[in-house]
């Protein structure tokens, strides 16, 4: 990885107060590249329109994109077009399977399993189902290293078991989770696996039919894509299964006030006006990460994250909170016992951008018995060098507040 | 005699002043917090609280002869140090005084640019809440 790289990251050439941008925070969110921002300025330069309607010239461009975005898409993770719902976002994904196939398909006494440590976002949506319908919300509990722990996840799957829905990252600590073998056992009760793939896109290729995940959520943002855009991936057979989510343009055949006949897939789930830029944005953001090789990305980001492991215990009090085997290149950390945010300020006053709190993740910072961690991810675009300035800034932070 | 809020306010744009660089007032800020007296443990419980700051803030407030006194705390050492400039300028200070105060040094010392939005919000928790202590005991 290479300078040609941060060329193509127009924001990453940047002082704040003064200093060179260092940017960590790509768990939150990821910055873009020329080509998909190229892409967005091109749509509404050249072909901005409404599309799957108009038969003149431009919506025929614009569906043909939005729908080219969607064939990347699918590539992508090794799926059929028609499994391919363009969303807002991983939470919206979340949201739309908890909604749809829940409510047809959760019963009063049926069990839903979460890990301890998901992002609200993968709690919440669960445990409203589960007080709609009289469901159990179980809980995967998790080591202090932040690892759940298998066995007790295998004891909690039972017949009763209706859905699993885990991340397949931590956005929190980093922790890659087995969810291969998650979803593996899981469908040995015929219990559906709900797959929060926010925090794996960007680090790593994922395979829904190898995985055999039933649904895959993941947000476009996160993935060097524009905001507002996301993906549910869900098995056809599923899909064809559950009801839409939202009523209205789109996603219907026929309307009449005697019933109205609901679209094909994927179009039953997209009522309305699509994100059209963002779909194609994704679409740009895939092929770009795809040039650069899921596995060079993988392989650099696990250098710095071994790298920056090393070098961020070297600031003296530092302790690195998860610790899991296999880890994304995220690393959660508290000094001494300086809060959080009063790190954040410092490191953002020598223009190093992180993350500071709960992470969405309250339910994980009380198992851990602390209220927040700072948060320092990073992208492919990041450096070595960057680590070491960031490490000679937190001891300066380390020093002025201790 | 207690010096008024006004006075109080002046001459803490005054200190702040001595200062060019943005860094060297966030130093400030801390060394205030790391000043700032601790209070009695019985008043580190949930009950004083103030909600609606990111780091945990408990505040207590007293009234002797007339004036108001405040004691706060914070988990967060740059908190305390908000904490401390706004101990230092409405302890000691008539309930109207407190309730009528606008506390301009806030923004004449740029306090605002140090703290994120969800910081600044903290600290309009933190003034309603000691502006009702004062409302409490007036």
């Amino acid at each position: 990885m290479n300078e040609s790289i941060r060329a193509q990251f127009p924001i990453l050439h940047q002082t704040v107060n003064g200093k060179p941008l260092i940017y960590f925070d790509n768990a939150a969110t990821s910055q873009k590249p020329l080509a998909v921002i190229n892409a967005i300025k091109d749509y509404y330069e050249q072909y901005n329109s409404n599309i799957h309607r108009g038969a003149h010239h431009l919506a025929q461009l614009a569906t043909e994109k939005y729908e080219n975005a969607r064939r990347t898409v699918a590539q992508h993770i090794n799926a059929s077009e028609h499994e391919i719902n363009f969303v807002r976002g991983t939470t919206e994904a979340v949201n739309l399977v908890a909604t749809s196939y829940g409510r047809k398909f959760i019963k009063a006494g049926d069990e839903i399993i979460v890990s301890e440590m998901e992002h609200h976002s993968n709690i919440v949506p669960w445990q409203m189902l589960c007080e709609e319908k009289g469901a159990i919300l179980r809980v995967i509990p998790i080591t202090d290293s932040g690892e759940i722990i298998f066995e007790d996840f295998l004891k909690l799957l039972s017949e009763k078991t209706k859905i699993v829905s885990i991340a397949y990252i931590s956005n929190a600590l980093g922790t890659i989770h087995p969810v291969k073998e998650i979803i593996h056992e899981a469908h040995k009760v015929d219990a559906v696996v709900f797959i929060d793939g926010a925090q794996a896109l960007p680090h790593k290729k994922v395979d829904v039919k190898d995985l055999d995940c039933d649904f895959l959520g993941f947000s476009g943002h996160k993935v060097f894509a524009g905001t507002g855009i996301g993906i549910l991936y869900g098995k056809e057979e599923l899909l064809e299964k559950m009801n839409p989510y939202m009523g209205g343009g789109e996603m219907i055949k026929s309307v009449s006030f005697a019933g109205t006949t609901y679209n094909d897939l994927p179009y039953k789930f997209e009522a309305g006006t699509p994100h059209i830029e963002g779909g194609i944005s994704l679409g740009a953001a895939l092929i770009y990460m795809n040039e650069i090789g899921l596995d060079k990305i993988s392989a650099y980001e696990n250098e710095l994250l071994a790298y920056g492991t090393e070098k961020f215990l070297e600031v003296d009090g530092l302790r690195i909170v998860g610790t899991a085997k296999t880890k994304a290149s995220v690393i959660s950390f508290l000094v001494n016992n300086i809060h959080p945010y009063d790190l954040g300020v410092l490191l953002n006053e020598q223009g190093i951008a992180i993350r500071t709190g709960h992470h969405c993740c309250q339910p994980l910072m009380d198992r851990l018995k602390i209220d927040g961690t700072c948060r320092a991810s990073f992208a492919f675009y990041n450096t070595k060098e960057e680590i070491d300035a960031t490490v000679n800034a937190l001891k300066r932070a380390v020093k002025i507040l201790s | 005699m207690q010096k008024s809020i006004a006075e109080i306010e002046n001459e803490i744009v005054d200190d702040f002043n001595l200062f060019d660089e943005r860094e060297d007032k966030i130093e400030y800020l801390i060394d205030l917090g790391k000043k700032l007296p601790l209070i009695d443990s019985k008043y580190r419980i949930d009950d004083f609280l103030v909600k609606g700051c990111q780091s945990k803030v408990w505040l207590h407030a007293y009234e002797k002869d007339g004036e108001i006194f405040f004691e706060a705390d914070s988990d967060s050492v740059m908190t305390k140090g908000i904490i401390a400039l706004l101990v230092k300028v409405l302890s000691g200070q008539s309930p109207t005084a407190i309730i009528n105060s606008h506390l301009e040094f806030i923004t004449r010392i740029e306090l605002q640019s140090f703290l994120t939005s969800k910081r600044s919000n903290g600290l309009s928790s933190m003034i309603v809440k000691m502006k009702a202590y004062a409302t409490a005991f007036a």
